[in-house]
């Protein structure tokens, strides 16, 4: 998931690209890979979530390491930041983020544009495949090292017929910092 | 025991496969505005120049053939070996054999991608991955 965006002001040029097409065509290939190994459509959207959150763990570290941001105040900032920084970074399109709940712990990141789904065409028997789902789960694991629990799941995919991608990000904890070890460790 | 369970025969199995669709499919796409290639030995250019470009930025190092059927394919800075390190210089055998099946697991993948594209072209063969020394590496192509 190494696409760097163009080298423009806000993202450093020394991130590597790959070729889009091979890393849009790697995934679909993955994707049914995985279709043909387990056979069952919600088994598939568990393992690409899987996938994404062990992506998304240390994606992170590349993430706080390459973009010079300091540190977030709200939850309201870290959405925009992945919208606006991260998304940008690592697949060359950005995100809005809309629809707050009042209480401001749950959004939506709205793309209209998603390089993992270009050539992608869902046919009828897998209308349950949630083609992008690795997506929720990088978000997942990088909001997680960083002590927000969410939870993400795409409530529309064009690839279904809607007209954009929209992913909801529910915070559920903020949890406070922890040093891991105790003094007498 | 994580490591073999994650990376044995099967995951080896799965990402060839996995490759194997994606050169296919790439093989497609970058030939789809070139005058027909002619023999084995032209499709494999296209794949050591072209395709290899397109792919790693750079083109195939070597080219060597038995002009039998068996073309050897060295990249003497394999972009998706780049960042592993290499054990230094004359450091015992186990650690060099160690890395080296490391780099291996990683090879299965682009070793799929090169059979897919040259099988879409026409050329039925096996590739097999070689690290020798890292980033360099070999693909044997064996055509059947």
């Amino acid at each position: 998931m190494l696409r760097g965006g163009p080298s423009g002001a806000r993202n450093p040029p020394s991130l590597e690209q790959i070729n889009a097409e091979v890393f849009t065509l790697t995934y679909g290939s993955i994707v049914r890979q995985l279709i043909a190994d387990f056979e069952d459509i919600e088994e598939v959207n568990k393992q690409l979530e899987q996938m994404g959150y062990n992506m998304g763990i240390r994606l992170v570290d590349e993430f706080l390491a390459k973009a010079k941001i300091s540190r977030c105040s709200s939850f309201r900032d870290t959405a925009d930041v992945v919208a606006k920084q991260a998304l940008p970074m690592f697949l060359n399109v950005s995100a809005n983020v809309t629809n707050w709940s009042p209480d401001q712990t749950e959004c939506s990141l709205v793309l209209t544009d998603n390089p993992l789904a270009d050539f992608v065409e869902l046919p009828e028997e897998y209308r349950e495949l949630k083609y992008c789902n690795v997506l929720a789960g990088v978000v997942r694991g990088a909001l997680e090292m960083v002590n927000m629990d969410v939870e993400c799941r795409w409530v529309s995919d064009m690839l279904r017929g809607d007209d954009c991608y929209e992913l909801r990000i529910k915070l559920k904890e903020h949890r406070d910092e922890k040093f891991p070890y105790k003094d007498d460790d | 025991m994580f490591h073999e369970k994650q990376s044995g025969p099967a995951a080896a199995a799965a990402l060839e496969a996995v490759g194997y669709r994606v050169g296919q499919q790439l093989a497609e796409r970058y030939t789809r505005d070139k005058p027909r290639l002619g023999d084995a030995l032209e499709i494999i250019k296209f794949v050591c120049k072209d395709f290899w470009q397109a792919l790693f930025k750079k083109q195939v190092d070597n080219l060597k053939t038995n002009h039998r059927g068996v073309y050897v394919l060295q990249d003497n800075g394999f972009r998706w070996l780049q960042r592993l390190s290499a054990p230094p210089p004359g450091s015992d055998p186990a650690r060099e054999e160690a890395a080296r099946q490391l780099a291996l697991s990683y090879l299965h993948l682009p070793a799929g991608i090169v059979r897919g594209a040259l099988c879409h072209l026409g050329v039925s063969c096996t590739v097999e991955p070689d690290p020798k020394q890292l980033p360099s590496c070999t693909f044997t192509v064996r055509v059947m």
